[in-house]
């Protein structure tokens, strides 16, 4: 049985926003019934640009109507700039993540979403424009490098639990491998140029945080009495809870936002928000 | 919990009969002893290990001294087949069908990696109802064919072969003939004194309502035989290892029990599957059923729902405590539907969304009636979440740049 999470199973008994949009801003269909799940995403825009409503209709397993559910709810109020942005890790992330062989269920809504945006701008489809690489389930070469690229994948199966391509006859595996060896050793290659790393997977950025905290922060705090313990981290936001002398400290706060998120932000990512749980 | 599971899933295991565990538990507690052993001590769990082999034998058909216990229907299956390449390390041809349980299937898929030699391996195709041709599986016989192993009934589809027959045409041929019954003993009668020409027959425990971890390969008197584990002297040499003994006892008892209730089994188990199988296709449109509607065990149903999706139908039936299961692609994990089905050439619109009822003697008529009620709304409610489902009727099926082949 597969281990889905309470949010999962919540979206997946209680869809929200099941249905079409008559007059939709923009239609995106992906899959099909022989791949066994399909996803229609229609939204529409208010008249300042933002998605005011959107609908799904999915044909698949539990995961798959999560993350269709997930999708709709995740782009509400949104532009269609900041919907864009959206990515499928995003997805599995509002939904407390989803196994690693479903993967593939939040990359469907990411492309129906990516579909939905092009109808409404009347351009083709992006991800379909590459070539065919899995002629079972019908993955193109740039939806393989994207998943490789954004998801840091390195072998085959992940390949195919992320995007299903290769999940089939197995025909296509070579090419995958290719594809893979490519993509790695530009992603390297960029990396290095540009001396930017790339966004981070939570699990890097969870331990880049736990390694700024042990090497740096909690010796420092220690120093005067007190420690801090990391609690959470839910997208940007760091949650921490302070011990010892830092409890009663009154510089506290100040200590939280100049020092400690002062520096995670150097070492991690500049957008990192820390915030005190109190217990 | 217990009490609120509506359990309908009998052909992935079964519950251990009260009376079978009551024959085990002496077995895991005053009755340690080694069977092989020489004082009265042991030698009493002996005397007790021959009693359940009888049973067993008793059950198919078999005479006691026919009968070798395994780990398990695996076990059964990868002795016999390792057997008979054995037996004749000159021919290098195995036939088998499409449709046998992955026991089968890998076996053969890797037979070449494990023997170090290279086989041919003829996999016979099924049917749009599940069923083989006697004519090709005669032609595919050769002269360089070692075994045939076909199973006695499809654990998918509960589809019963003519495996008596097709054991006979390869035994004219001087080729062995295995067949994977675990499905089938139990189920409907087997009686190997008729059926002289099959040389090897597996059985699992669990499945007959004993416990997990028993398994019985069934070897013809004067069969040519190899060993699989070799160790001691157990079962005279032919698989190596301590009893299981507490397992095999409990196994004795649920094969007397399958005995006296196969009567029971195919009259009112199933009539309860064909009320079940009856009512879910009348209530619900666009359900079909896979598999031949009579050349069936009399427990099993599999019934394909268009346009859903077999895991979501699961995940809705367990809110209920409904046990089922699938041929689904997103059950396994695979990305492609049931082998079985694939096999059978069900359509892609239905292979996905197959359910599988296996009932049991436990079962009761009030379970049938609690799934009827629960069934057509969940296929409803998932229709009305589906692109491909138009209010009452299929809709377009739509942006597929799929091609592969289910």
């Amino acid at each position: 049985m597969w281990n889905y999470t309470d949010k999962v199973k919540d979206h997946f008994l209680n869809p929200r926003n099941v249905g079409d949009i008559e007059d939709a801003s923009g239609k995106g269909e992906v899959g099909s019934l022989a791949c066994g799940d399909a996803l229609t995403l229609t939204f529409k825009l208010d008249a300042d640009g933002r998605i005011e409503d959107a609908k799904f209709k999915t044909f698949g397993c539990a995961s798959a109507i999560a993350s269709s559910s997930a999708l709709t709810e995740m782009i509400k109020g949104l532009t269609i700039a900041e919907a864009e942005n959206i990515t499928n890790e995003d997805i599995a992330e509002y939904l407390g993540g989803l196994p690693k062989e479903k993967m593939h269920c939040s990359v469907m809504g990411r492309e129906a979403l990516e579909a939905a945006i092009a109808n409404y701008r009347g351009v083709p489809i992006p991800m379909a424009q590459g070539e065919v690489v899995c002629e079972c389930f019908g993955v193109t070469d740039l939806e393989i490098r994207r998943a490789i690229q954004e998801s840091d994948l390195k072998t085959v199966e992940e390949v195919t639990n992320f995007t299903k391509a290769g999940g089939g006859c197995g025909n296509c595996h070579e090419r995958i491998e290719e594809l893979i060896r490519e993509v790695r050793k530009e992603t390297r290659e960029e990396a290095r140029a540009e001396g930017v790393p790339k966004k981070l997977t939570n699990i890097q950025k969870i331990k880049m945080i736990e390694d700024v905290l042990e090497r740096e922060i909690r010796p420092a705090l220690r120093k005067d009495g007190g420690d801090i313990e990391l609690i959470d981290v839910d997208g940007d936001f760091v949650m921490v809870s302070l011990r010892g002398a830092c409890v009663s400290c009154i510089a506290s706060q100040t200590t939280l936002k100049e020092y400690v998120e002062k520096k995670l932000r150097e070492q991690v990512i500049d957008t990192l928000i820390v915030e005190e749980v109190k217990k | 919990m217990s009490s609120n599971v509506v359990y309908m899933d009998n052909n992935a295991t079964t519950r251990v009969a009260p009376e079978v565990l009551e024959a085990m538990l002496p077995y895991f507690s005053d009755l340690y002893g080694n069977p092989s052993s020489m004082h009265t001590f042991g030698g009493q769990v002996g005397k007790a290990l021959k009693d359940a082999r009888e049973q067993i034998a008793n059950l198919i058909g078999a005479s006691p001294d026919e009968i070798i216990f395994t780990s398990c229907g695996t076990e059964s299956d990868s002795t016999a087949i390792f057997s008979a390449l054995q037996a004749f390390p000159e021919k290098r041809h195995i036939v088998t069908t499409r449709v046998e349980h992955p026991a089968i299937k890998n076996l053969c898929e890797n037979i070449d990696n494990l023997t170090g030699h290279k086989h041919k391996v003829t996999l016979l195709p099924v049917d749009r109802e599940g069923m083989l041709d006697l004519q090709r599986y005669e032609e595919s016989l050769t002269d360089d064919t070692a075994i045939v192993s076909v199973m006695w009934a499809n654990n998918e589809t509960g589809v019963i072969f003519p495996v008596a027959q097709m054991a006979e045409i390869a035994k004219n041929r001087g080729i062995l003939f295995h067949t994977d019954a675990v499905q089938a003993v139990g189920k409907i009668p087997i009686d190997l004194n008729d059926y002289t020409a099959i040389d090897f027959l597996s059985i699992s425990g669990h499945k007959v309502h004993a416990s997990k971890g028993i398994g019985v390969l069934y070897v013809r008197r004067a069969t040519p035989f190899a060993p699989f584990l070799i160790g001691g002297h157990q079962e005279h040499g032919r698989r190596g290892g301590t009893e299981n003994v507490a397992s095999i006892i409990g196994l004795g008892k649920a094969c007397e029990l399958a005995g006296n209730r196969l009567e029971d089994e195919n009259t009112r188990v199933k009539s309860m599957r064909d009320k079940l199988e009856q009512g879910l296709l009348e209530k619900i449109p666009h359900a079909m059923l896979n598999g031949h509607k009579t050349e069936r065990l009399p427990n099993t149903t599999s019934v394909s729902f268009e346009f859903v999706e077999g895991e979501a139908i699961l995940l809705h039936l367990d809110r209920f405590g409904i046990c089922a299961s699938s041929g689904s692609a997103c059950t396994s994990g695979s990305l492609e539907p049931s082998h079985v089905l694939r096999a059978m050439g069900v359509p892609f619109t239905a292979a996905h969304g197959s359910i599988r009822f296996s009932l049991s003697v436990y079962n009761i008529e009030d379970e049938i009636d609690f799934i009827l009620e629960k069934m057509p709304p969940i296929i409803e409610n998932l229709r009305e979440l589906s692109p491909f489902w138009k209010g009452n009727h299929p809709g377009m099926v739509g942006g597929s740049q799929c091609k592969c082949s289910c």
